[in-house]
């Protein structure tokens, strides 16, 4: 079983998170016209290392921010 | 078409040659369907399909083979139908046997506003042209037996009614795959496995071919049919799309020995099932919430999916799991295709194709093949463009993906 480490209630398994924002600025926009386009619709759906928001929903329901990767979906 | 009237399925690979009019990256449903059509109904055969590993290996092979057309907006209901009626046609054209398989499906819902939603359905169906009625419990269980109207006999989810959709069908899905890949190659078309594209030539901003592990491939025009790893593609083209990709987990029964008809569908519960060919029962649910390119399949899935599933139909109790296995879904914002031009000439683009793609690949590659031939993109598919987000005419309709 898949275990988030909670700052606050420590090693929890997975199944008692929810997943929030994944922080993916857009990092190449095509051009500045198209700006709000981008942020509204754009993913940079990266294969590998990403930064995101989990909330604690069966725990001490609050946000904290991990780093994941992708193609592994081992927490780093 | 059957099992005992069928011959041996010829399929002969091709080694890369140098240049091409149109190059398909891409060997699953999508890809094969547009190599397939640009070759039968545009008489363009100097074509070739890239393919990373063998065809259909991809997440053609890993879908729940549901074809159907209840969709919820006028745009996609349109698109499906013809899909399904070409599904319909498409053994006695290519003179292989599918296994396709009329069942009927039935959605059901256990709460007002999945009344509501249904009832819905049954109406936009009806005023754009596909067979899709309101039935209330008693229907549901003369059509599907098995299902227990009080799922958990505590009347928490009491089954309220359902739409049942009467030309929803399965087929097999490496039989797709074949029939097409076999059709293109009859044609000329050349079909390369176990070849991947690493990058794409460029003149300018223009693509003017790929470079596979095999060296450089000269083409007119380059369709990008990629499911799954479609985003490091466009990125090649400096194309950006609005697409995540999430895992959809499912898993086969062994045996039920009675029969089970219909595709049964629950939106409120979350899952839906149809029993295969060889007797098993074929389950799915939503998509993983976190978007990720790993197929490993979890015991959280199995323990959540068989908990619903066995509510509405207790003689699942009696079965064991066979297998379970995680397809890659490229899911777009708003739960439908993107299909056509790209911003970038020379390069074409079918993607977004989510937990829809399979009942989709007759009408994708056939209209797609129209788009390349022509420069035209035929009514069916025009409102899929990718500009389509920029221009403020995106296509919800979440509610009939079945997996939201």
């Amino acid at each position: 079983m898949q275990r988030l480490h909670c700052a606050h209630c420590g090693p929890r398994a997975l199944e008692e998170w929810v997943h929030g924002e994944i922080f993916d600025l857009p990092d190449r926009l095509v051009d500045a016209d198209n700006r709000d386009i981008d942020r509204a619709y754009m993913h940079n759906n990266t294969a590998g290392l990403i930064e995101e928001a989990w909330f604690h929903l069966y725990g001490c329901r609050r946000w904290q921010t991990f780093r994941r990767d992708t193609t592994t979906d081992l927490f780093v | 078409m059957n099992e005992f009237t069928e011959t041996k399925v010829q399929l002969n690979f091709a080694t890369q040659k140098k240049s091409y009019d149109v190059v398909v990256i891409g060997g699953g449903g999508h890809g094969l369907s547009t190599a397939y059509h640009l070759a039968a109904r545009h008489d363009i055969t100097n074509v070739a399909v890239i393919e990373r590993g063998y065809v259909g290996g991809g997440n053609t092979g890993r879908n729940t083979t549901v074809i159907r057309a209840n969709y919820g907006i006028p745009e996609a209901v349109r698109f499906y139908q013809r899909s399904m009626e070409m599904y319909e046609e498409l053994e006695a054209e290519t003179d292989r046997w599918m296994m396709h398989n009329p069942k009927g499906l039935l959605w059901l819902c256990h709460t007002e506003a999945g009344v509501r939603r249904e009832q819905a359905r049954a109406s936009v169906n009806q005023a754009f042209g596909t067979e899709t009625v309101w039935i209330d419990p008693a229907e549901v269980k003369r059509l599907a037996p098995q299902v227990d109207l009080d799922p958990g006999g505590r009347g928490e989810m009491p089954v309220l009614g359902g739409s049942y959709h009467v030309r929803g069908a399965t087929a097999r899905h490496d039989r797709v795959v074949w029939a097409l890949a076999e059709g293109a190659m009859l044609r000329g078309v050349d079909i390369i496995q176990h070849t991947e594209v690493r990058g794409l030539l460029r003149c300018g901003s223009r693509v003017t071919g790929v470079r596979t592990d095999a060296g450089d491939i000269a083409a007119g025009t380059v369709v990008c049919a990629v499911g799954g790893d479609v985003t490091s593609i466009a990125d090649m083209a400096d194309v950006r799309l609005p697409i995540r990709t999430h895992p959809l987990q499912a898993f086969v029964t062994n045996t039920y020995e009675q029969g089970f008809h219909p595709i049964v569908a629950s939106g409120d519960m979350g899952f839906y099932l149809s029993q295969t060919a060889r007797g098993e029962i074929l389950a799915g649910q939503h998509i993983d919430p976190q978007p990720s390119f790993n197929r490993r399949s979890g015991i959280g899935f199995l323990s959540e999916l068989s908990h619903r599933a066995m509510l509405l139909l207790p003689f699942l109790a009696n079965l064991r799991i066979l297998r379970q296995w995680t397809g890659s879904c490229d899911m777009s914002p708003d739960y439908s295709p993107i299909m056509g031009a790209t911003g970038v000439d020379g390069f074409v683009i079918t993607t977004g194709w989510g937990t829809w793609g399979f009942k989709a690949i007759p009408i994708g590659g056939h209209t797609l093949a129209e788009f390349i031939a022509t420069g035209v993109a035929p009514a069916l598919m025009a409102p899929f463009s990718l500009d389509r987000f920029e221009r403020d005419r995106t296509l919800a309709d979440r509610g009939s993906s079945g997996t939201h």
